[in-house]
């Protein structure tokens, strides 16, 4: 792909710490970049630090007791050392994002139409009027019936998929180059779900968005992202284009994590294969790999040293010993 | 997933729950109620796994806690082991709970975080007044759910999630108990530990003869533990058949829809997938729409009929049974959906 770049992230880390405690660094060394118009996704579980990248890339972390080093580069600027004046600039109307739980992310006092037409009329100099007018146009783009009445009425008079397209409403409101979609159906049933997917995935794709997907659902991201990065206790362990992921996984955690869900397309009497232990078992990285205590396929290595992202193959993976080819790795495990 | 005999655990006949709306600030006067189970009939052989799925708010919930008698039904019986739950009262429902158990979604807040694992795990033999040496009970039902023996002086904070649900797992069977109804058992866990219980739940089906109900949103984690599953769409079940068969051969539409809506880990199969999209939303259980509940968003719908009449759960020629009065012609392909495009724009 030689398409221009639009974001790249590089070395990304963010530390929190606490008076009396132990800094805890929530995601270290994660780079990563997008091309204008290329879907992304970001796989993990809770914990695993996908949120906190993009708080982080967003500036909204808190800056009390936290150290983010790294950089961001969005179209030749650094958007993690830029004064917070510049970043309202881009926040809203060139970076959006998508947040999980669209009760808590919108005001519950003001009126949906006061606030799709406060992101308008914050970034285009528009009369209320024409701002109320492009509001309703944003809402029956998502699919709102009736968007006219909608704009008079308050969040919790909404059903949670409304609220969420009135998120998605606001953020794509200004027509931005990136689009950051945090969890964005995790609250929601699986037919509600399908019907914002399908909606999110026409509107990037008729405007040409990039796309961030954060997700712990492997069935999300097989649909709707070009690219794949999982991350596993702050770090990527694994990236690779979507095909090459999900049928040559080649982190141990990875394809674990595909042997592991349930799904619907499987012969049911096949028992799960789990993977053993928790999330919270785990061992700093500086140790070797926090992945070890969990994994079916660790070396002696994996205790000793601690694993870098390197080119792999035709991927990035953080890994001492890889999974191997197909066949080899349904015997394996 | 284990012996199955043809004995009949629990019967359920005509299954009612209607919360009342009460208006009026002197007078309350009831004013509607929130059908949230409106007729259910169920069967459950011993043995075996009853699924029931479902969108939030279609009455899953409610039905599992009206089958233990934890919110009391309106109409009609519930039968388990021959007596009927709905009459029972007092000592005699005290001594039937012995023998059905619940497993709930949340393990955080299920247990008491104030208990060690010792006192929660043998609080159930306490309270019905059982015979039995602590020590021992609780190391056998912490094996028996794959907990170190050193977790019983422990608190329910310092286990994590998945180790919390197997707490939770061996308080529901410590009674031995013949029925267990889990709500939501996995959905709270993080992916990589839900595969874990669901395991552990296959296991203790085979190893202690346990029949189960399971309730959950989750179609690909039913199919895995289930033999028969129910599909409930607001407060009524609309499709029930032997798991595999449902869903290689599903006859309801909102079933169908339900299954075509489910993302697959698997990009070749997702460029595929064409989701059958409803238009809508579920509609309010206070007043759900005459006819079949499904008829708002259903994109087989056939004039007048679906409106009016309410279909029954009747049995089909694959044994399948449906609440659906085109079944039949949709199964051989002679009404055929509304095009995608249509269904659209009657969203908007």
């Amino acid at each position: 792909m030689n398409e221009k770049q639009l974001l790249s992230v590089d070395g990304l880390s963010v530390t929190f710490s606490r008076r009396g405690r132990d800094p805890v660094e929530a995601v270290s060394e994660v780079s990563f970049t997008i091309a204008e118009g290329e879907h992304v996704g970001i796989v993990g579980e809770s914990g695993s630090g996908k949120s906190v990248t993009a708080m982080a890339l967003m500036g909204l972390l808190p800056e009390r007791g936290t150290t983010v080093e790294g950089s961001a580069t969005y179209r030749e600027q650094d958007l993690l050392s830029m004064s917070r004046r510049q970043l309202n600039q881009i926040r809203g109307s060139e970076i959006a994002m998508v947040f999980q739980d669209p009760m808590s992310s919108l005001n519950p006092v003001v009126t949906i139409g006061t606030q799709i037409s406060e992101v308008i009329r914050r970034h285009h100099r528009v009369s209320s009027k024409e701002a109320a007018n492009r509001s309703a146009e944003m809402l029956d783009r998502v699919g709102i019936p009736d968007p006219r009445r909608r704009l008079r009425e308050y969040p919790h008079q909404l059903s949670g998929g409304i609220r969420q397209r009135v998120l998605i409403a606001i953020a794509l409101a200004c027509e931005p180059r990136l689009l950051i979609a945090d969890e964005p159906t995790t609250a929601l049933d699986v037919t509600i779900q399908a019907q914002i997917l399908n909606e999110l995935k026409e509107l990037v794709a008729d405007t040409g968005t990039s796309l961030i997907m954060i997700t712990h659902d492997l069935g999300v991201i097989a649909g709707l992202c070009d690219r794949v990065h999982v991350m596993y206790s702050g770090r990527i362990v694994e990236s690779a284009r979507r095909y090459q992921l999900f049928t040559t996984p080649r982190h141990p955690y990875t394809g674990g994590l595909l042997q592991s869900v349930p799904r619907l397309d499987s012969p049911q009497d096949e028992p799960l294969r789990p993977i053993e232990g928790s999330p919270t078992d785990t061992i700093p990285w500086t140790d070797g790999c926090a992945f070890q205590p969990r994994c079916p396929h660790a070396i002696d290595q994996c205790l000793e040293a601690t694993p870098h992202l390197e080119p792999y193959e035709d991927r990035m993976l953080r890994c001492f010993n890889p999974l191997k080819g197909d066949e080899d790795d349904k015997r394996d495990r | 997933m284990t012996s199955e005999t043809d004995e009949v655990v629990l019967e359920v006949s005509g299954l009612k729950v209607h919360f009342p709306i009460k208006a009026g600030s002197l007078i309350r006067r009831q004013v509607g109620a929130v059908k949230a189970v409106d007729g259910v009939d169920l069967t459950v052989k011993s043995g075996t796994t009853l699924g029931i799925v479902g969108e939030s708010g279609c009455g899953k919930s409610t039905l599992g806690k009206a089958l233990l008698k934890l919110i009391k039904p309106t109409e009609g019986t519930i039968s388990f082991d021959g007596s009927d739950i709905s009459q029972i009262y007092g000592e005699r429902l005290r001594r039937l709970r012995r023998r059905m158990q619940m497993i709930f979604q949340d393990p955080l807040s299920s247990l008491n975080p104030r208990q060690s694992v010792e006192t929660l795990l043998t609080e159930p033999m306490k309270a019905h007044r059982l015979d039995f040496d602590p020590k021992t009970k609780v190391a056998e039902l912490l094996d028996l759910v794959g907990l170190p023996h050193s977790a019983a002086n422990r608190y329910p904070h310092e286990f994590s999630g998945g180790q919390r649900q197997r707490l939770g797992i061996a308080r529901a069977v410590a009674l031995e108990p013949e029925l267990v109804i889990a709500d939501e058992p996995v959905s709270a866990l993080d992916v990589s530990i839900q595969a874990q219980v669901i395991n552990l739940l296959r296991e203790l089906q085979e190893r202690l003869g346990l029949t189960y109900i399971v309730i959950a949103h989750d179609l690909a984690v039913v199919r895995h533990v289930s033999d028969e599953i129910a599909v409930m769409y607001l407060g009524v079940i609309v499709e029930q058949a032997p798991a595999e068969q449902l869903y290689e051969h599903p006859m309801h539409p909102y079933t169908k829809a339900l299954l075509s809506a489910v993302p697959l880990p698997d990009p070749k199969a997702e460029d595929e997938r064409k989701p059958m999209l409803l238009s809508g939303e579920l509609p309010s259980p206070a007043d759900p729409p005459t006819g079949c509940r499904f008829h708002t968003r259903c994109p087989f719908r056939q004039p007048t009929r679906c409106a009016d009449e309410r279909p029954a759960l009747v049995e089909h020629s694959s044994g399948q049974k449906v609440a659906c009065h085109w079944a039949d012609e949709i199964a051989s392909g002679t009404i055929t959906p509304r095009e995608e495009q249509d269904a659209v724009t009657t969203a908007r």
